[in-house]
């Protein structure tokens, strides 16, 4: 058996499980212990439930040998980023204010691999309340980058992306308000794919931005990252931004068949900021696909230089709101010791909260306030707009958009954590997409001079998940950087 | 450049009572200091031209969403306090709201 069993991809762990070479307990163990060794350099798991995981494998070993396999994911781990709901498991979104709290209840995404008999593995580290871009941000403690430890693995879904870089996982869920799937996605040399607004539920997860937030898959190759898509998006009526049509379905061939398309190019994307060994990267990436037979056509995306101070105004507004809940009467810390009953609000979030997460519920409480809602947040509203318009006008010539994910290779820790300017701008490349409803993904594209991984971002129609997975993935079989693994 | 237009007198304390977030001293110096950054990179949303455009709350507007009023199975008593931090007889206790 390979030694490095956990570095394989999921339909070919699926291929060994089928033929007996390999147990779901064998590969739970094997992650485990992949976990063990390497979790101590990267912080990646807030908290992990060996004997209920290793159960679950026992479950799912139970049903191959019966040949009542649920789906070709049956057996196979996969990491949660700790904002999820699963039922008996502590959930922390990396913050003190849930410190204690346990799940209830099952989210929809959860539900569904369980029917697809995934492995339910660890809980994975993140931002605080999914606020940040570089893992900096959690009370359980930074996470490193598996590529090189002194660097960030990005943000918000730290944790998933070094998780499955560095093989403590085989695949992860993580959630995507600005970039928090793809930018780590990024940073770690490994696949995430932000699904369309609407095209995975997002009943039981806990909210950031509503009218931005997605759950999405991360894997190490693109089958893995459709696999797993497919398991969870579709509607739920329990969330009623999930979209009423179910558009996303399509097989995993029609993923690997080709298609030509129109690719554009938003000149925008490639102006002021963009590190030049990047630009090489993705400019080698566009003449792969038009030697391939694309067409490739530049188009303009004349907002790009106002996306920050949008996705800032709204994604503050609406998370100010949404932690509105984190009062210390039902669930979660609560202060002790408090004066009165609005005491306890007061010290309750006072002590809860961290530094980033107050900085925004701060910016939200003021661009909502009676005498800045007009100048701000519905200003904000308005541009937004705008910003959908460039996308639909560019989508009228192009089928989809080749960009970079990220503007610089990965970080140093700390090198940007005085300065929340500076760091919001990290997202700078991926956030409209969010604001516009759209899908996207980031895949690697290969390593810069000192051995970071760089992104590819592919950016899709709303609901058209499958045109860029099969771009994806036909870049990735014609590259090998699927294979690349960090020196640990 | 600061827009004359816009305000940026933060009053930290009056948003943090909005907020209802009790900020230590420090961390109101460093919220006033980031706050004002923030805002003045905001400021550039002015530039726009916004006239008759329409505000979106959400990237596709879904309206009338409702489904099917299937009487569900609640939770029972014990899993929704479960999580209580202080609780006493199947209630959640919490400081005195009334005198």
């Amino acid at each position: 058996m390979d030694s490095e069993i956990f570095y394989k991809s999921a339909s070919a762990l699926n291929n060994l499980l089928d033929s007996g070479e390999l147990t779901s307990v064998e590969l739970a163990k094997a992650v485990i212990e992949r976990t063990r060794s390497v979790d101590g350099k990267l912080n990646a798991f807030i908290s992990f439930d060996e004997e209920k995981t290793i159960n679950e494998a026992v479950q799912s070993d139970m049903r191959r040998k019966t040949g009542k396999k649920l789906s070709n994911l049956d057996g196979i781990p996969v990491g949660i980023k700790d904002l999820i709901s699963e039922r008996g498991q502590t959930l922390t979104c990396g913050s003190k204010i849930l410190g204690g709290y346990v799940s209830p209840y099952d989210a929809t995404v959860i539900e569904r691999m369980r029917n697809a008999g995934c492995v339910l593995w660890g809980r994975l580290n993140m931002d605080e309340f999914a606020m940040g871009s570089s893992n900096e941000n959690s009370y359980y403690g930074k996470v490193a980058n598996p590529w090189d430890i002194s660097r960030v693995p990005g943000g918000s879904s730290g944790g998933s992306a070094a998780a499955v870089a560095s093989g403590e996982t085989i695949l992860a869920l993580g959630s995507d308000t600005g970039g928090s799937i793809r930018q780590p996605a990024a940073f770690c040399g490994i696949v995430g794919l932000k699904p369309t607004y609407g095209a995975v539920s997002r009943y039981g997860i806990v909210a950031f931005a509503s009218s931005l937030d997605q759950i999405g898959p991360m894997g190490r190759s693109i089958e893995d990252v459709a696999t797993l898509f497919h398991v969870i998006s579709g509607h739920d009526d329990r969330d009623s931004s999930s979209y009423p049509v179910d558009k996303t379905h399509h097989s995993i061939e029609s993923v690997k068949n080709k298609r030509i398309k129109t690719i554009g190019i938003p000149t925008e994307y490639f102006e002021e900021g963009l590190d030049p060994e990047i630009r090489r990267l993705i400019d080698d990436a566009v003449s792969f696909y038009k030697n391939a037979g694309h067409r490739i056509r530049e188009v303009s995306l004349t907002m790009t230089a106002y996306t920050m101070a949008v996705y800032y105004v709204i994604a503050t507004a609406e998370a100010s709101s949404n932690l509105a809940r984190f009062d210390g009467v039902r669930y979660g810390y609560r202060s002790e010791n408090p004066k009165d009953a609005v005491d306890l609000y007061y010290k309750t979030r006072g002590e809860g909260f961290g530094s980033e997460v107050k900085r925004r519920i701060m910016l939200g409480t003021y661009v909502l306030s009676n005498e800045n809602f007009e100048s701000y947040y519905l200003r904000a509203q308005k541009v937004r707009t705008l910003i959908r318009n460039d996308f639909m006008e560019a989508f009228k010539n192009v089928d989809l958009l080749i960009t970079p994910v990220t503007p610089s290779p990965a970080f140093k820790i700390g090198e940007k954590s005085a300065d929340p300017l500076q760091m919001y701008l990290s997202d700078i490349y991926t956030i409209s997409v969010n604001l516009a409803g759209l899908c996207a993904l980031s895949l690697p594209c290969g390593l810069s001079s000192n051995g970071l991984p760089i992104g590819l971002q592919v950016i899709g129609k709303p609901f058209h998940e499958h045109e860029i997975l099969s771009l994806a993935y036909e870049f990735e079989q014609a590259h090998d950087f699927k294979n690349m693994h960090p020196p640990l | 450049m600061k827009d004359k237009n816009f305000d940026h007198s933060v009053h930290i304390e009056n948003i943090a009572t909005l907020a209802r977030i009790h900020l230590t001293d420090q961390e109101r110096q460093d919220l006033t200091k980031s706050l004002d950054e923030i805002l003045e990179y905001f400021d550039k949303l002015k530039k726009v031209n916004i006239e008759g455009v329409e505000p979106s709350a959400h990237a596709f507007p879904l309206y009338d969403i409702l489904r099917d009023d299937e009487v569900g199975t609640p939770f029972d008593i014990e899993t929704a306090l479960k999580n209580a931090p202080k609780r006493r007889n199947n209630q959640v206790i919490v400081p005195k709201v009334v005198e």
